[in-house]
Order: C-alpha cells, then sequence, then structure tokens
C-alpha cells in the first residue's frame, strides 16, 4: 500500500497530519500498538523537520506486509553538517520555533532510536532526503 | 495500589476539565513534565499524563500519537478555543491546573503514589 502527503513549510498547525493519517491506516491494518508508536514518533520528528525548516516536502509511504518504508524528500536549505544534526541536542531552529518547544535537538535522535533503518542525505540549497524502514 | 481514574484525579486535585469526555474510564498510572515537544515524544510513555505550560495547537497532535491518557496545562493558562476544538475532534483530555507545573507535579506524584 502506497499513501503520499504534501507537507507545507511553516505551517504549525497542520504538522502531525499526515503521521496522523499514516497512524489510523496501520491501526486498521492490525500493527502491533508497540510499533505503530515507534513508526508515530519517527513520522511526526520528520514531518515537524519540514515544517520547522523547508518550504515544503513530500512524504512517501509504503506499506508492506512485514515493514513499513518512508521517503521524506523537502525544498529546503539541505543540512550543513548531517553528523552535527543528527547529535542529540543541536539544532539551528529560529527561536520563534524553540519557543513552541519544538528545536531541542531531539528529533534527528528520536528518529535514529525508533526506526531499524534511517538515511539522511542533503544537497545545500536544495533541500534533504530522509528515508527510513521499520520492521513490523 | 488501587488504579484511580482521571474523574476522581480531576475533581480530588481541582483540575478543571477543558476538553474530553469518559474521564471515569481513563486511568493513568504516571506522568510526564516537560515544554519540549520532542522529549515528550521521545520519553514519554503510551498512557501516562502531560504536563506542560505549552498550549499552542501542536500539543493535541503529541499527545494523540503518543496515547497520552491526557495534558494538563498549568498556571491558570488559557489555551485558544481552536486548541480545544482540535482536541474534542482527536479525542485528546485537555485538563486546567492553575498551580505552576512544579505543585501541579507535585500533587501528582502524591497521588499517583499512593
Amino acid at each position: 500500500m502506497k499513501l503520499q502527503y504534501e507537507i507545507q513549510g511553516g505551517d504549525f498547525s497542520a504538522a502531525g497530519r499526515a503521521s496522523s493519517e499514516v497512524k489510523k491506516t496501520l491501526k486498521q491494518l492490525n500493527i502491533s500498538p508497540q510499533v505503530i508508536r515507534k513508526i508515530s514518533v519517527a513520522l511526526y520528528e520528520a514531518e515537524v523537520n519540514v515544517v520547522a525548516h523547508a518550504f515544503k516536502g513530500d512524504m512517501k509511504v509504503d506499506i508492506n506486509p512485514d515493514r513499513i518504508f518512508v521517503k521524506i524528500e523537502d525544498e529546503g536549505p539541505g543540512i550543513k553538517d548531517i553528523a552535527k544534526a543528527m547529535e542529540e541536542g543541536f539544532s539551528t531552529a529560529t527561536d520563534e520555533v524553540r519557543q513552541m518547544g519544538f528545536g531541542a535537538g531531539m528529533g534527528l535522535p528520536n528518529i535514529k532510536r525508533n526506526t531499524d533503518e534511517m538515511r539522511l542525505t542533503s544537497v545545500m540549497g536544495e533541500g534533504t532526503t530522509l528515508e527510513m524502514m521499520v520492521k513490523f | 495500589m488501587e488504579k484511580v481514574n482521571l474523574k476522581q484525579l480531576t475533581d480530588d486535585l481541582g483540575f478543571a476539565c477543558l476538553a474530553g469526555e469518559s474521564l471515569n474510564e481513563v486511568y493513568p498510572e504516571s506522568a510526564y513534565v516537560s515544554d519540549l515537544l520532542s522529549d515528550v515524544m521521545g520519553k514519554a510513555q503510551a498512557g501516562m499524563l502531560w504536563v506542560t505550560s505549552q498550549i499552542h495547537k501542536n500539543i493535541i497532535a503529541v499527545a494523540s500519537l503518543k496515547e497520552l491518557s491526557a495534558i494538563v496545562v498549568v498556571n491558570e493558562r488559557t489555551p485558544a478555543p481552536e486548541l480545544i476544538e482540535h482536541a474534542k475532534a482527536e479525542g485528546v483530555i485537555v485538563l486546567a491546573s492553575n498551580l505552576p507545573a512544579f505543585e501541579t507535579a507535585g500533587k501528582l506524584y502524591n497521588y499517583l503514589d499512593k
């Protein structure tokens, strides 16, 4: 099963919508609640990253019988130093975003912890692509 | 420990219920205190109460995705009507405490520890 969602940069009021939709679908497929919770965390963090940092993004979800693949591609500033971005506590979020309780530098580590595979690639000035996989 | 439902807890601790029904069917056993959304996403466990001073709409998505039992907004902060509507639509319980986070967490800790 394939699903696709558009994510609008800067639109915090809609952040989490795609993650919620995927979660509902996984529930209908009777995936274990523990696995659904892991996927939900990873998807939400990925969605918020697009909202907080990029102009727009696109989430493609591919649900197989034994695993889920997700690819999130955004058009945005890109990530200068991916290893640095993966460090707990490092963030380039604006003060406005931080005041909302985002930008604590925990998003990418949360994704890493809640997925079986994660790949982050970026081209400066063009955008960032995040791929992740979780086994059911 | 005797399980206590959220309706009883809300009455005993003097919280106000801003959104949510069937509080007597929810049995929280613990709580998490944080204003960082990714901290809650990463560390809170399903079924926990979430004590926070954040009152923007994104807290509803976090509570819903993490399956937290309720959000407890502290310090007499008043969420906008849109947040309450959103909470109701998503089935998220929102409570309000007129005390700051420290006192709210302290009361909850003692109450849930009984």
